[in-house]
């Protein structure tokens, strides 16, 4: 997150000092009244974050559930099917990540869908707010409200499975990162598709892509769906994921999928923040 | 009277250049590019939302755009609020190029719009401590502020409920109070009072009226209540098919139509039209279910009154009002498309 707040600070600094000197200049023969203060990135962002998971808080606790629930079922049907080894790891580590995508992605395309079908994206347009600080505090607060589900369902499923919980903690990594990535490709989703309905739709069908293509163990897999399970974000916080579950962990590889992460989150959700003020401004 | 109110249209255009001006709008055009055809239907024409407005607005005052749906009043509103960008025409509001920065609007207006999606699910006093917050007031101004704001309107016993699980008007005012956060020189609001009972109402308009005495702010008010539009704004400008039909202040565009005065006749069943009176009546009237509306010069309306309380028609008659025009007989006599119809909403 922190990339791209960096990414952002400049780009409104840069258009501070042309946008004032321009304010004198066409006032005319009247005095131009002072601009109140625009509203700085991260207290900002802080405010979306806060209101957010407040509102997470009250209405998306059943759909948490849900997405538990969900995770740790499809866990229970693949114990009948797999026997241990890397198999196992992945399942495991891709029903973890498919709360965050059912979260991230398939829960905020259609928050922002709707949003911009009812005019709800007015309130923020008409606020002197960095378009990054909306995107990035709806992102991060939907992020935030996989932690609990994810951790659940990587425990459960360590112990269904019998693997190790030592680096669990990689989670830690894990979540932030595929969050931001899946929550800005949901954020984008939402705010291009042109109807809600839409947005609903591309949301469960990246949802299912993270089920099927995270889920099913890829050593399966033809060629072909193999080449679009390396196209979807989560997959790289799923392999991270798994990694983590080998005896003889190998970080570099689970460095590696963490920084595809981060680099598909920072360029999702500085198309999240692209697609908003597009939304935002007819 | 179409030339009465051309003339004070232009009356109101000649004070433009008046300092005191704090929003000039000229020649503002925008126009909604024609729904696609369908299979058996043809396109329709382009809509003209705006069809060349021009406006001042006052420092200090509240000034309301009037008319009925579809007359182009959100349209001009979300125009001088920087959330569309006119064709055509410039928007200058307190010295600022609102058509070449319309991200400057933010840092100029609380805006209040019909939509109250974005906060539906915070509690009331999140939503106006949060917009604080995004009108770029730091923590402390911004919880200080929230309470002084849901005192004001008196949302102090509901701050900590979802704003979603409100009634319609306590809804709206914890939108108001949000939109009241954080302080503006100019305030856009779009039918603020809608489903408020009185208490509420009084509210609003007294926090407005203190803002305006304390800081001069300046309100735009979109309404198309002619009761509210007639003891609340200084000035209104009467809408319609996208264009200004009409702009005064409330008086003096009454004044327009000060000759006549309207009589409603309300009949019990059906009017009874074998009494000569009556039936000469019939034509002239408006009928609207058991409700005949007359528009009649003062000495007609007497004579009319007479006939109908006095002699056998008053069995027939459940109750009659005389009232002196109001905005919506304005909004009539000038033509608006509506006519025929009942007008504007008067509730």
């Amino acid at each position: 997150m922190s990339a791209v707040s960096a990414e952002a600070v400049p780009a409104r600094a840069a258009a501070e000092p042309g946008g004032d000197a321009n304010a004198g200049a066409d006032a005319g023969v009247r005095e131009a009244a002072p601009l109140a203060a625009r509203a700085r990135l991260l207290p900002a962002l802080a405010a979306v974050y806060r209101a957010q998971l407040s509102r997470a808080r009250v209405a998306r606790i059943p759909l948490l559930f849900v997405a538990t629930f969900q995770s740790i079922g499809i866990m229970v049907m693949m114990r009948g099917v797999v026997d241990g080894g890397s198999e196992a790891r992945a399942v495991v580590a891709g029903a973890s990540v498919l709360v965050v995508a059912f979260v991230a992605l398939n829960l905020l395309a259609q928050y922002f869908g709707q949003l911009r079908a009812s005019g709800g994206l007015d309130h923020y347009a008409t606020l002197p707010v960095p378009p990054a600080a909306v995107v990035l505090g709806a992102a991060g607060a939907y992020a935030s409200f996989t932690v609990p589900g994810t951790i659940v369902t990587a425990v459960v499923g360590s112990m269904l499975f019998g693997l190790p919980m030592m680096h669990l903690w990689v989670l830690l990594a894990v979540i932030p990162l595929s969050g931001a990535a899946l929550a800005g490709l949901g954020a984008a989703l939402g705010l291009l598709a042109p109807r809600p309905e839409l947005a609903t739709l591309c949301g469960q069908l990246g949802m299912s892509a993270a089920l099927l293509l995270g889920v099913l163990p890829p050593e399966r897999m033809p060629a072909p769906v193999q080449f679009a399970r390396d196209l979807l974000p989560s997959t790289y916080g799923v392999e991270a994921l798994a990694h983590s579950f080998d005896t003889h962990t190998d970080w570099l590889a689970v460095g590696i999928n963490l920084g595809v992460c981060a680099a598909v989150g920072v360029v999702s959700l500085a198309a999240a923040t692209w697609a908003y003020r597009k939304a935002a401004v007819q | 009277m179409r030339t009465g109110a051309k003339q004070t249209e232009r009356g109101s255009g000649g004070k433009t250049a008046s300092s005191d001006a704090v929003c000039v709008v000229r020649g503002l055009v925008k126009t909604y590019p024609a729904a696609r055809a369908r299979r058996g239907a043809p396109q329709g024409p382009a809509i003209r939302a705006s069809d060349g407005i021009d406006l001042d607005v006052l420092r200090g005052e509240i000034f309301g755009l009037l008319g009925p749906n579809g007359a182009g009043k959100s349209t001009l509103v979300r125009q001088l609020t920087g959330l569309l960008k006119p064709e055509q025409g410039s928007v200058d509001l307190l010295g600022h190029d609102l058509v070449r920065h319309p991200d400057r609007a933010s840092r100029l207006v609380g805006y209040l719009g019909q939509e109250s999606t974005a906060l539906d699910e915070l509690t009331v006093a999140l939503a106006a401590e949060t917009t604080g917050r995004l009108r770029g007031l730091d923590a402390r101004r911004a919880r200080a502020e929230r309470d002084a704001v849901l005192d004001e309107l008196g949302l102090a016993p509901i701050a900590g409920r979802a704003i979603k699980k409100l009634s319609g008007g306590q809804r709206r005012l914890a939108c108001v109070a949000a939109a009241l956060v954080g302080e503006r020189p100019m305030l856009v609001l779009d039918e603020p009072t809608t489903g408020m009972d009185p208490i509420a109402r009084r509210a609003v308009w007294s926090a407005i009226d203190r803002r305006r005495a304390e800081s001069g702010t300046t309100v735009l008010l979109v309404t198309h209540n002619v009761i509210e539009a007639e003891t609340v704004l200084d000035r209104v400008a009467v809408m319609d098919n996208g264009r200004v039909i009409a702009c005064d202040t409330p008086s003096g565009l009454k004044a327009l139509v000060a000759g006549d005065v309207r009589v409603d006749l309300v009949w019990r069943d059906q009017p009874p039209l074998d009494v000569p009176e009556v039936a000469a009546l019939q034509d002239a009237a408006r009928a609207a279910g058991r409700r005949w509306t007359l528009r009649l010069a003062p000495e007609e309306a007497r004579a009319v009154i007479a006939a109908v309380t006095g002699g056998p028609a008053f069995a027939a008659l459940d109750d009659f009002t005389l009232t002196t025009p109001s905005l919506e007989d304005v909004y009539l006599a000038l033509g608006g498309r509506t006519q025929g119809t009942d007008g504007l909403v008067k509730a």
